[in-house]
């Protein structure tokens, strides 16, 4: 493997996770809270969020293009085609993903353990972390999910980014540029490892996740 | 003598008024009995008086604080909820272990791990599974998950703890332990206990006073002795009697 591909697999890699933990920080409280409580508006919401979450990247490109941009609101920060920008785009797409399996994961559980640690005297931010860990397997399903998207996507990362070599090119913008080269092969290579990352994510995601589950944290550790 | 008092409470499901008490009061350290038909409002009571449900309107005199009950928000309940242990018929286990689930509501309280521990196994071997601590909760079979909510329930001493049908389905050996458990912390801890049943012999072991309640109202509260035995009025002679078909 060549010193350019791996710089392209690690920035890949480095926005991925940063977008998807923002995400997480972001996605996962606001599904908890809108999964808890009912205030006025609620369904509206959480119609929006379900709507963002097939939210399509080119045009989430565009939106952080123009705000980023020279003259847009936040062009003064100077980050487009940089790998912040990119980071940005992504956790606009897969915050909504979060938040929507979050909230998903959280109405799942029956009311009656919403109930056991209210009556057990849990403040709201107890009640919330106590269903969240009782719902970590639907959140973890939405992990795996925000990731399998925010490294496979292209479109608004190519468009925030530009795919400026030693500098904003990952491995999606860089497999559509050995194709439009014709250098399939490369573009083809990069597709595997790009699956392989994809695979071995989610793998270790979901052995955290069963080994969690099948075992119960013991009293004595 | 401190008690706790219910008054004017009136609660509604979509216009139809489920239970409604002009007053009623419990004295601190008794044993109290609540039985009735299916749909008569009794589990209710209990979801009210846990604070899980807000009513239409109603007041609470927990023990001396006062508590206007359809207007009490989230956060202000918690310290009366923290005085309260609650059974349901069917307790939720949290996908943890048996003994994580019994130490939730200390941890809910910032209690030392150290103290954790030992109030956590002592519960444990009150209700005899001590030696569960380490398996997961949601394997346990009904009774010992029943048992677990108990301890779970108990390892806060509770000043008011309401048993909402709890042994509706376990076996003769489970309710035995469990009726053992409830009775001794009764007697220790002098705490007060109300206790939904369709049991009526368990309710005449149990309970020192027993409350009837029907049709969303509390028709009858009597010493045990005399609400079996001189029933007053006519609907409880014929509950107590099996003559009652709702």
């Amino acid at each position: 493997m060549t010193a350019d591909v791996t710089e392209v697999i690690l920035l890949s890699l480095k926005v991925t996770t940063a977008s998807v933990l923002i995400g997480v920080l972001i996605g996962v409280p606001l599904g908890a809270l809108l999964g808890l409580s009912s205030f006025p508006g609620k369904q509206l919401l959480v119609a929006v969020i379900f709507t963002l979450m097939g939210l399509p990247p080119v045009l989430v490109g565009v939106i952080v293009y123009l705000l980023l941009s020279r003259y847009g609101p936040l062009g003064s920060l100077d980050l487009l085609f940089t790998p912040e920008a990119m980071i940005i785009a992504q956790v606009v797409l897969v915050t909504p993903i979060l938040a929507g399996l979050s909230l998903t994961a959280v109405h799942a559980k029956e009311r009656s353990y919403w109930e056991t640690a209210k009556s057990l005297g849990a403040t709201p931010f107890q009640l919330m972390l106590t269903i969240l860990r009782e719902a970590r397997g639907g959140i973890w399903a939405g992990v795996a999910t925000a990731y399998g998207r925010a490294i496979s996507e292209v479109g608004a990362v190519m468009l925030v980014g530009g795919n400026i070599e030693h500098h904003t090119r990952v491995m999606t913008t860089a497999i559509i540029l050995e194709t439009r080269t014709g250098n399939f092969s490369a573009g083809l290579q990069l597709g595997l490892v790009l699956m392989a990352i994809s695979f071995l994510f989610n793998s270790f995601l979901m052995l955290g996740m069963l080994k969690q589950m099948k075992t119960g944290r013991r009293y004595s550790s | 003598m401190k008690q706790l008092e219910l008054h004017n409470l009136k609660v509604s499901y979509g216009g139809r008024t489920v239970l409604q008490v002009e007053r009623a009061f419990f004295q601190q350290g008794r044993f109290y009995g609540v039985v009735g038909p299916s749909g008569s409002g009794k589990s209710t009571l209990l979801r009210i008086l846990n604070l899980l449900e807000r009513p239409l309107s109603g007041r609470l005199n927990f023990f001396g604080t006062e508590i206007d009950l359809a207007h009490l928000t989230y956060k202000k309940g918690i310290p009366i909820q923290r005085q309260m242990g609650y059974v349901a018929q069917k307790p939720a286990m949290f996908q943890t272990s048996v003994y994580d689930n019994v130490a939730l509501g200390l941890r809910y309280r910032g209690v030392d791990k150290k103290t954790i521990r030992r109030l956590v196994m002592e519960a444990l071997e009150q209700v005899e599974l001590a030696h569960l601590a380490d398996q997961r909760a949601d394997t346990l079979s009904g009774g010992e998950a029943q048992r677990i909510a108990l301890a779970r329930a108990l390892v806060c001493e509770p000043t008011l703890l309401l048993l909402d049908e709890p042994t509706a389905s376990l076996d003769p050996y489970n309710i035995t332990i469990f009726e053992r458990v409830v009775q001794t912390f009764h007697r220790e801890k002098q705490t007060t206990i109300l206790m939904v049943t369709h049991n009526l012999p368990q309710a005449r072991r149990l309970a020192q006073t027993c409350l009837f309640v029907f049709q969303g109202e509390i028709v009858e509260t009597a010493e045990t002795d005399t609400f079996f035995n001189r029933p007053a009025s006519p609907m409880l002679q014929d509950f107590v009697m099996g003559r009652m078909i709702c």
